[in-house]
């Protein structure tokens, strides 16, 4: 360990490995239909695996991307020399039609302004190289997706000032919280450069209101900072409240020429919408002309395989395919989303009413022995080792009440999601009699704990693949 | 004023120059978008010499993917592996994706050694490579030595992000441009005074732009530097495969299998782009000894992963041993003719190379074509190379070389035509200058002989003589005084 850097060397402290328990598990004790159905059911991973028979199918009807053709010739050697970091053009007027699409077209966006990198990890990560000094800090609200701890914090030195979110007004933003995430930082000396939110949210599955959008805009305008909308989950949205984009808004309020056009930034990835997280295609989409120049030399550190690009370009070309993608998709995740919601509801858990995602934010508080996050950390072991379920305990996505947990939906076949149910509805008849919980009246508001030291530290887990 | 507020609006790393690109370097790139050549459609244009990419072998490689339709995800045979590797971002990477690179390395080094596949990250291409190696190894503000001259972007990659500053060691052509230990030692001491903590030593071998490779006892004596400093040595061994005679390639995987050293210490740097001629599918390989710099640079891979498509391409290629070890033998054979037949025909024209055996590239003496031994001539020779001889050739002070008058000139990206053509405009250019000197002899014997008869018509005259002749128009103005010759060349220097 001697003569590494300090971020190399970091990771070894400040890791709790109770958290990696479940990811350790499920890797001993994977569950297959066939193989092994008492073993521990994947829950944690925000995949898209509904759609791919779709992929599939295009697949199979457009045989020339798959054998590096166009138009009959082949194109293999333009294609393995194309390192342009601005990007093949056509697969970034492809990927931009897609998300106007996506957004019912209500917006319009401009591959020039576009960055493609390797992920959304690499867009994040990047725009904070952008951005921000190592020592300031960006707010964001909880609870949020573990991952940003690293992406955002651990080479660039940005530190992350959290947005209290509740379940008072089903964790949406507020005045007085913004506010006060920046008084905090103040008051530890950090400067705010900016607020990052994800829009549909993970862990919560929703998608931001127009008013709280609109508090958003008008916050880093009268602050002078950025806003980073996080749009990874925008093609998941199944139910109303439709999704509204940032750039909707800023186009609603006129503020195409205004300076606060040129600090909105979006991050994109085809790894939700599309279920593609392997084929590492991510975006940053920014007005400021500077920060796509900036970003866009720094892509060099993570650009996207042109074998992937022009795969893509194709795939995304085809509008009859795209249109029929979009809905299809939501209306699989829906019916799925709808499976998990009734089914939890007949074991007597409720969810945070959701429009999006591919997991729901899920209520178990009442079974909680006492409103802490030790007993949020129990009753979690318990669904582990006993209920076989690997689920994300809200803990870990720096949530302020204990008693949450996000769980995933989209990533195995019905009949499985069928099982994980009935093993949940077994465990709370069984939890309930035994009177481990606490009862179902408490419903005053938890105060704020402390949260476990582990948390507020959280690094990176030794085999975590980038689940979000 | 919009600019400075932007400026405070983004971070220091987003406004500085440590990206290298406002270099006037990129003068040529540009030249050469304006006006690329084509041998039917702009045969009057620049042709690219400053593009470091091997087109070789592409041929081979398309043939085995035509024949294997199975490692494509996209067709008949290999669409029900779709899924599985769509859904795949574990930054541990395919294991058959590992086991074949480890594979194909082991095998660009006669199998001298083997690699354990467990230990290769992935990363965003050598570029990706280079940073994450540095975030792993040093601190903003540490610095690491690089023999000079070097590969440009090692300042962006190493530096840019990180904070980590490169301390060139130069080298230059007293000893074929050899790293010495006494270069590196006499680097160390002076960062030493300036209170500069040196974290290690990072060089490309075979060398980018010097074509060569390093000998086994030079090798041992980077190995005994770094190990008795105890600094890190990164080995950016992105061209060992394509070398292409003699001496074979040494790989400090080899040298540290055959002396004591602290394995701790090194680590290699890989990429397929130079020596499979991929650099659109973005392969970068960080492969270390040391298991802490292992399990940290795979977290941090998650920032550049390869694609699992590509993965799986590569996987299945690399894995057939057939197609590698005649892919090696032949992109062998074939950067050694084009190599053979471009200095052959520079030195018909009287330019000479360093001696070289690896690389896409050869690093070319054009030192008695500068009108001064500096860096202006050096960029007025480059201009006229560019905007008259339309060739885009990479002067040496982008690489750091502190000697003025060297260029890398690259051959593998183009047809052997192209190579034709840019040979013939580099003998027009070359014989342009020889009749500029002839002139020039020529008139200089006229002036020679026209004083002498002033000597003898009267001596009181002789200066205001000399000096009308001098400033007579009948002699081309580039005719310099006799006192200004270069007593380098007995040709006067070109009109550069």
């Amino acid at each position: 360990m001697r003569h590494l850097s300090t971020k190399a060397t970091c990771n070894s402290h400040g890791q709790d490995s109770s958290y990696f328990l479940g990811w350790e598990e499920y890797e001993k004790n994977s569950y297959d239909k066939v193989q092994n159905p008492k073993g521990i059911i994947q829950m944690g991973l925000a995949e898209n695996q509904l759609s791919f028979d779709l992929l599939e199918s295009w697949l199979e009807k457009n045989p020339e991307p798959a054998g590096f053709k166009r138009d009959g010739k082949s194109i293999f050697r333009e294609l393995a020399l194309f390192q342009d970091y601005h990007g093949l053009p056509a697969f970034k007027k492809a990927l931009v039609e897609f998300m106007a699409e996506i957004r019912g077209n209500r917006v319009s966006f401009d591959p020039n302004h576009m960055v493609l990198t390797a992920g959304a990890t690499s867009a994040n990560e990047t725009l904070m190289f952008c951005l921000a000094e190592p020592g300031e800090a960006f707010l964001l609200p909880t609870p949020y997706y573990p991952g940003f701890d690293r992406d955002l914090k651990w080479r660039t030195g940005v530190e992350i000032v959290p947005i209290h979110c509740t379940s008072s007004n089903d964790f949406q933003i507020t005045e007085t919280a913004l506010e006060a995430a920046y008084y905090e930082a103040q008051q530890c000396n950090l400067r705010v450069k900016g607020v990052l939110v994800t829009n549909p949210s993970n862990p919560l599955g929703t998608t931001l209101s127009r008013s709280e959008l609109n508090l958003l805009i008008s916050f880093i305008t009268t602050k002078g900072i950025h806003l980073i909308s996080d749009e990874i989950y925008s093609g998941t949205v199944f139910s109303s409240p439709g999704f509204v984009s940032v750039m909707e808004v800023l186009k609603d309020r006129n503020c195409d020429k205004s300076e606060v056009w040129d600090r909105v930034h979006i991050v994109y990835s085809l790894s939700k919408d599309l279920g593609l997280p392997g084929f590492r295609v991510g975006a940053i989409y920014s007005n400021d002309d500077m920060v796509v120049a900036a970003a866009t030399k720094m892509s060099s550190f993570g650009l996207v395989s042109s074998q992937t690009q022009y795969l893509l370009s194709a795939l995304l070309s085809d509008k009859k395919f795209t249109k029929n993608y979009i809905s299809e998709n939501q209306k699989r995740l829906k019916n799925r989303q709808n499976m998990l919601v009734m089914g939890l509801k007949r074991a007597g858990i409720s969810c945070l009413k959701s429009n999006a995602g591919l997991f729901c934010w899920v209520n178990m508080r009442h079974l909680l022995r006492s409103d802490t996050f030790e007993a949020e950390m129990e009753l979690w072991k318990k669904i582990v080792y006993d209920v076989r379920l690997n689920i994300s305990p809200g803990s870990s996505c720096h949530c302020t009440e204990p008693g949450w947990f996000r769980v995933c939906f989209a990533n195995m076949t019905e009949e499985t999601l069928d099982l994980a149910i009935k093993r949940l509805k077994d465990f709370v008849v069984e939890h309930t009699a035994n009177g481990h919980s606490k009862s179902n009246n408490s419903s005053k508001k938890s105060k704020r704990k402390l949260l476990p030291k582990w948390v507020l530290r959280l690094r990176d887990r030794d085999h975590e693949p980038d689940e979000r | 004023m919009a600019l400075n507020k932007n400026q405070q609006l983004l971070s220091k790393i987003a406004t500085n120059d440590r990206h290298g690109e406002n270099s006037p370097y990129f003068d040529g790139w540009k030249a050469y978008d304006k006006n690329p050549y084509h041998p039917i459609d702009n045969r009057e244009g620049v042709i690219q010499m400053g593009l470091a990419e091997n087109q070789l072998c592409f041929d081979l490689i398309q043939k085995w993917i035509r024949g294997n339709p199975k490692a494509s995800i996209c067709t008949a045979e290999g669409v029900h592996e779709f899924k599985n590797i769509a859904i795949f971002q574990d930054y541990h990477g395919f294991k058959e994706f590992r086991q074949a690179v480890a594979n194909f390395m082991g095998k660009a080094r006669g199998g001298r050694v083997t690699f354990d596949p467990d230990r290769i990250v992935m990363s965003g291409g050598a570029t990706g490579a280079n940073e994450t190696v540095m975030f792993c190894l040093a601190n903003p503000g540490d610095a690491f030595l690089v023999p000079s001259p070097c590969y440009p972007a090692f300042d962006r990659d190493c530096g840019w992000r990180t904070g980590v500053q490169l301390i060139p060691v130069n080298c230059d052509s007293s000893n074929n441009f050899l790293i010495t230990k006494a270069a590196l030692e006499a680097a160390y001491e002076r960062a030493q005074q300036d209170n500069i903590n040196v974290k290690g030593l990072i060089l490309a071998n075979p060398s980018n732009p010097l074509g060569t490779v390093l000998d086994r006892d030079t090798l041992r004596s980077l190995v005994s530097f770094i190990n008795e400093k105890k600094i890190h040595l990164v080995s950016d061994e992105i061209y060992a495969a394509s070398v292409f005679s003699t001496p074979s390639f040494v790989s400090v995987s080899e040298i540290i299998e055959e002396m004591e050293c602290d394995r701790d210490l090194i680590h290699i740097v890989y990429s397929l782009s130079k020596d499979m001629g991929l650099p659109g599918f973005r392969i970068g390989i960080v492969y270390s000894y040391n298991d802490a710099v292992v399990n940290c640079g795979r977290k941090m891979s998650s920032f550049g992963l390869v694609s699992s498509q590509t993965q799986h391409l590569l996987a299945s290629m690399l894995s057939d041993d057939e197609f590698v070890d005649n892919f090696l033998k032949e992109n062998s054979e074939r950067l050694a003719k084009r190599h053979s037949l471009f200095t052959k025909g520079l030195e018909k024209v009287g330019i000479t190379c360093l001696k070289s055996n690896a690389g896409l590239f050869v690093w070319m003496d054009l030192r008695r074509l500068l009108k001064e031994q500096t860096l202006e001539s050096e960029m007025t020779l480059w201009r006229v190379i560019i905007n008259e001889v339309k060739l885009n050739v990479s002067p040496g002070s982008s690489f750091h070389c502190s000697e003025p008058g060297w260029f890398r000139v690259c051959f593998a990206n183009m047809d052997d035509v192209t190579v034709e053509v840019a040979l013939e405009r580099i003998r027009v250019f070359v014989e342009k200058q020889q009749v500029k000197n002839v002139t020039v002899e020529v008139a200089l014997e006229r002036i020679r002989v026209f004083v002498e008869k002033q000597q003898v018509k009267s001596k009181r005259k002789f200066q205001s003589n000399l000096k009308l002749s001098f400033t007579s128009r009948k002699y081309d103005e580039s005719v310099m005084s006799p006192h200004m010759m270069s007593p380098r060349s007995p040709l006067v220097q070109a009109r550069t």
